[in-house]
């Protein structure tokens, strides 16, 4: 099979897995005892414009099928319906608070990947007391759910010793920056755990392989082997958590965005859940699917060129 | 159920071996004090968790309050006590679910093969992208908040973990000789699935449940941290901490850290009896 075509394959499984789990984000509302717009409208005034408002954005008066296919062809287009709460469209609500916690995550990502890697090699690598004291700290990291890393982080660096600010976002690039650090680490820590641990026993496995006993045999300085014989080698087997990291970042900004109040899409997923603000819900929970499966699709494609042995489209049955 | 499983070599083996690293026993020993603290709470616990002292409100450790009092003037080592109970019947529920409706499913995708093993990888690849707390959230937004919608969804988004698993051990069982004897003596599918591939599996699939234990932990505690979980003045581990944030932020951290600690300390604990667990069947195995 060639590239081009597994590519557009893993697409189309992905294009269908994506249409599934907008059905579910779609029908989630009609399990709600009660018709859909009691349901939609629930703690909230039932006035006739209110009602007709409703019952225009869900196309109520048609029959189901037509009901999910024009809204399914609104949110393609980036319609995400009105806010019940906000009394504005969901796309300006997301719009507002998409860039925050874009940065958060990436800052999250960053953080992850360079002491996750950095832990899990040196790990790997010295083994002994080194290795033992990084076990410990990654079973005490993965043990941590990130609020509790949140609400530790806060109580210690911002209420007690206050270098870093306890909430909010802030202004400026370097403001928001300064704004976000605790709460990336607190995104960051579980996952550090877990990167650290995949690499780790990903590299303890290509250290045992013969080809770094040749190349140890021949000479090439310890550095060169581990860099290009044995941390290449593990690349691969630390690329496939990508996906569950995107996804567990997504959603542990829930988390950390309430626990900070950073006005991100993770807090208004919280606020719009108390509120029973369904569009909201609905739009922010395809959203981080359809990232999650983007990410996924992403490594799929590019784990082939880091490791020439997997072969193409194996790797969906097991990973 | 149990009565067979206790029967089984491999977990009779299990319990005498387990005492070689001393991190595995103090993790045991958190494990069984976390239960027996939950299951004799109303008894043992000091205080009435609801009962409010607001003059001692934010007070620290004394004879009286041993781990202090939170902000809104209730003895925190009742609380948490009693919050042992939701916080380890939640993750029971889920694991309880998942545990035996992923065996049900997986061993029949594995044994019949077919349209039911597709849709299973199908339904899989779906529940994936769908992150469990996402899921949980979406669930709760439906149906309000409350302990029920939380733990049915939870449970079915780790019901692929576990069938996915089950239906790769079920393969592997189905092609060694002695179920092919079972069935050549005439055993009926259901008869060898339930007496002979069942027990032979149990271990693993008991191992990385309790492994799941302390994830659905971690997201119903995190769920009750958002105030979407349990109902407001239930005592909950999740819920202390979310009480307590606010006196955090004006330094009285001492009723929100305990109930972090106790869940960091118990998730830590199943993984680790968990993942040694998984380690011992692997190796035995071999």
């Amino acid at each position: 099979m060639n590239f081009v075509r597994f590519a557009v394959r893993r697409a189309a499984e992905m294009a269908a897995t994506l249409l599934v789990a907008s059905f579910v984000v779609f029908g989630a509302m009609y399990l709600a005892p009660g018709s859909p717009a009691s349901f939609l409208l629930s703690g909230r005034s039932a006035s006739p414009e209110a009602l007709a408002a409703v019952n225009a954005q869900y196309h109520l008066d048609d029959p189901f099928a037509v009901r999910y296919l024009r809204w399914l062809g609104d949110m393609v287009q980036g319609d995400f319906g009105r806010s019940l709460t906000y009394r504005t469209d969901v796309s300006r609500l997301l719009a507002d608070r998409l860039p925050t916690t874009l940065l958060l995550i990436t800052m999250a990502l960053i953080v992850v990947v360079t002491v996750g890697l950095l832990l899990g090699r040196i790990s790997a690598v010295r083994g002994g007391a080194t290795d033992s004291a990084v076990l410990v700290a990654t079973t005490l990291a993965v043990g941590t759910p990130s609020f509790v890393a949140a609400v530790l982080l806060q109580g210690l660096f911002a209420v007690k010793l206050g270098w870093f600010p306890s909430g909010g976002a802030g202004g400026g690039f370097l403001d928001q920056v300064w704004h976000l650090t605790l709460p990336a680490i607190a995104l960051a820590l579980y996952l550090i755990g877990m990167l650290a641990r995949v690499t780790r026993s990903a590299m303890l496995e290509a250290l045992a392989g013969e080809h770094v006993t040749v190349a140890r045999s021949r000479g090439i300085p310890e550095r060169q082997v581990i860099r290009r014989h044995v941390l290449r080698n593990s690349l691969g087997t630390v690329l496939t958590t990508g996906g569950l990291i995107v996804s567990t970042l997504l959603v542990c900004t829930i988390l950390v965005e309430t626990a900070f109040s950073i006005g991100g899409i993770g807090q208004l997923l919280e606020l719009s859940t108390t509120t029973k603000d369904f569009p909201t819900v609905q739009a922010i929970s395809l959203i981080i699917v359809a990232l999650f499966m983007a990410v996924n699709l992403i490594v799929d494609l590019l784990l082939p060129l880091v490791d020439p042995r997997i072969t193409l489209g194996t790797r969906g049955a097991n990973a | 159920m149990s009565t067979v499983l206790t029967r089984r070599p491999g977990l009779a083996k299990l319990r005498v071996r387990s005492g070689r690293s001393p991190l595995h026993l103090v993790c045991l020993g958190l494990v069984a004090s976390v239960v027996l603290a939950a299951l004799l709470a109303p008894w043992i616990a000091p205080h009435d968790p609801n009962a409010v002292d607001l003059g001692a409100a934010l007070a620290g450790p004394s004879a009286e309050h041993p781990f202090g009092v939170d902000a809104a003037g209730r003895d925190t080592l009742s609380r948490l006590l009693l919050g042992a109970r939701t916080s380890l019947l939640g993750p029971l529920g889920v694991v309880a679910f998942s545990t035996l409706a992923g065996v049900a499913i997986g061993t029949a995708a594995a044994w019949r093969g077919g349209w039911l093993d597709s849709l299973l990888s199908r339904a899989t690849e779906l529940v994936f992208a769908f992150p469990g707390m996402l899921l949980a959230v979406l669930v709760i937004s439906v149906y309000g908040e409350g302990l029920l919608a939380p733990v049915v969804a939870l449970g079915l988004a780790y019901l692929p973990y576990v069938s996915r698993l089950t239906r790769s051990l079920v393969l592997a069982e189905r092609a060694r000789p002695y179920v092919s004897a079972y069935r050549v003596q005439g055993h009926s599918a259901l008869q060898i699935c339930l007496r002979h591939i069942l027990p032979n599996i149990a271990p693993v699939v008991l191992a990385q449940s309790t492994i799941n234990f302390g994830y659905a932990l971690m997201d119903l505690a995190g769920l009750s941290f958002l105030g979407l979980g349990v109902p407001p003045l239930t005592p909950d581990w999740g819920r202390m901490v979310f009480d307590g944030q606010t006196a955090v932020q004006h330094g009285y951290p001492l009723s929100a850290i305990l109930p972090c600690l106790f869940v960091v300390l118990t998730v830590v604990a199943f993984n680790v009896v968990g993942e040694r667990w998984a380690d011992r069947v692997a190796r035995r195995d071999r």
